[in-house]
């Protein structure tokens, strides 16, 4: 089987515009979180989000009549991405390149104001970009089109797994020598309105900040970004020279097939073992994971059983950490943003903390590294995703040697 | 007087109690005499997402607003109808 590497890596959330922004506030474990600005919360019960705050579409040249935020992020992350992994796409190389990107709700805003003005201002007409913005996979074919990639372009949608099961599909696309090249990622801009009650309905949105694997964590922060990966064979970096930051080695993924918004134990533990399986690696390799850590009750503790359950005796080793504590949950991109940070923490032999913790829970007992980053080299990590409706997909990296 | 006023709490009460499991019977797709105030939820089954549809359905019967705060008290039916009789009572008051 072919090594499947990491060439390029491109990222915009409420931390920064860029990996290096994003990467230097994930050191710091400094949080994102704060009040909601882009939509008037005070009709909400909660007040606080993870939002890219001042984002001009214009600055990169994007054309946001056609391009819904959601979407313009993509692109962002994409370029970012192209640019460090140096590559330059030709016709030839483009056809035997791929698009897959993750998104939970796509284009929602657009829909959002479009119904607003139909159902609500009595406008008896909608903008003629309504479907096209609103569209999922809105994000994978702005990266087509502008790096001219003509293989499989497509987006999984699979709520907050989207990202994971995007990249792990990639992976699997090159490895097996479907194609040489694939960038892939997920993106998110879910501040609408209708959608914030939405998740205000859900009562699993925090009144004040998010404190994952901590005993008095009230619930998650919703976040938006993207971020986008350049994954490509090792033969084919290593013929072009190019630098490589990581490497991909297992995907796996379950489902629950149990309840649609409780998480279970088992299916999370069953696609950590697949992802293992897949790598060909044992528990007691896995030095760090990215935890899917959302801040809810439920969801760390849930979590904290599947690794145990999964990783066994190395439970009690590996470093765990919840970045969503700093960028929020990116929903479909969480996994991408995710990723991003998995590989640098690889890279450059420091683990990102889990913000925000404040008091030890019991039902968490991971060494979940409070607030400040660690110093620690390791060779293979672990980044989770578990989506509502019972989906789960994890990832398995490793440092590059 | 006062006693005519503690009647009409009490009925009034009594039927706040009669709705609260009425819409959790519901929920829950069981007949209405299987719910009763002294059931626990978790006797009763009910998880995460039957409980925020129940205060979901609670909150526009009643025309409340139960906090996710307050919900996270509430252990059993008692105490539902407890919470929901006095936030009843704050909105007269305001």
């Amino acid at each position: 089987m072919r090594r499947v590497v990491i060439t390029g890596l491109g990222m915009i959330s409420a931390l920064g515009r860029n990996v290096s922004e994003n990467w230097a506030a994930l050191l710091e474990g400094r949080s994102a979180i704060a009040p909601i600005q882009s939509v008037d919360a005070s009709g909400l019960k909660f007040k606080n989000g993870a939002e890219v705050r001042g984002f001009n579409p214009e600055t990169y040249s994007l054309k946001a009549d056609y391009l819904d935020r959601f979407a313009q992020f993509a692109a962002v992350a994409a370029r970012e991405a192209v640019q460090q992994s140096g590559i330059s796409f030709t016709l030839e190389s483009g056809d035997r390149s791929a698009v897959i990107t993750g998104s939970c709700v796509g284009g929602q805003d657009t829909q959002d104001t479009g119904f607003f003005q139909l159902y609500h201002e009595g406008n008896p007409r909608v903008n003629p970009m309504t479907i096209p913005r609103t569209m999922a996979n809105a994000g994978a074919s702005c990266i087509s089109t502008e790096f001219r990639i003509r293989g499989p372009v497509y987006t999984v949608s699979t709520a907050c797994s989207s990202s994971n099961h995007a990249m792990g599909q990639a992976f699997w696309l090159v490895r097996g020598g479907a194609v040489e090249v694939a960038i892939t990622g997920g993106s998110e801009a879910p501040f609408s309105y209708g959608s914030l009650k939405a998740w205000e309905a859900m009562r699993v949105v925090s009144p004040e900040t998010c404190r994952p694997f901590s005993r008095d964590r009230k619930g998650l922060i919703l976040g938006e970004g993207a971020a986008m990966l350049v994954l490509e064979s090792l033969e084919h970096a290593q013929e072009r020279g190019a630098q490589i930051l990581g490497e991909i080695v297992g995907f796996g993924m379950s489902s629950d097939a149990g309840h649609i918004t409780k998480p279970s134990a088992e299916g999370a533990a069953m696609a950590m073992e697949a992802a293992m399986r897949d790598a060909q690696i044992s528990p007691m390799e896995i030095g760090y994971i990215n935890a899917h850590g959302t801040g809810t009750a439920l969801n760390d503790a849930t979590e904290t059983q599947a690794i145990k359950l999964a990783l066994g005796p190395q439970a009690k080793n590996v470093a765990v950490s919840s970045t969503k504590s700093m960028h929020g949950h990116a929903l479909g991109g969480a996994g991408a943003l995710e990723a991003v940070a998995t590989v640098m923490a690889l890279r450059n032999g420091v683990l990102p903390p889990t913000a925000n913790y404040s008091d030890p829970d019991p039902e968490c007992d991971l060494d979940v590294i409070p607030n400040q980053s660690r110093k620690q080299q390791v060779e293979y990590a672990m980044s989770n995703s578990f989506a509502f409706g019972g989906l789960n997909a994890v990832l398995v990296f490793r440092a590059f040697r | 007087m006062l006693y005519l006023l503690s009647e009409e709490v009490r009925y009034m009460d009594e039927a706040v109690a009669g709705k609260v499991m009425e819409i959790i019977a519901k929920q829950k797709r069981v007949p209405s005499d299987q719910v009763t105030i002294d059931s626990t939820f978790q006797e009763l089954g009910l998880d995460s997402l039957d409980a925020v549809n129940i205060l979901f359905e609670l909150e526009g019967e009643f025309n409340i607003s139960i906090s996710d705060e307050q919900a996270r008290q509430i252990k059993d039916v008692r105490q539902m109808v407890e919470g929901v009789i006095s936030l009843i009572g704050e909105k007269k008051l305001a």
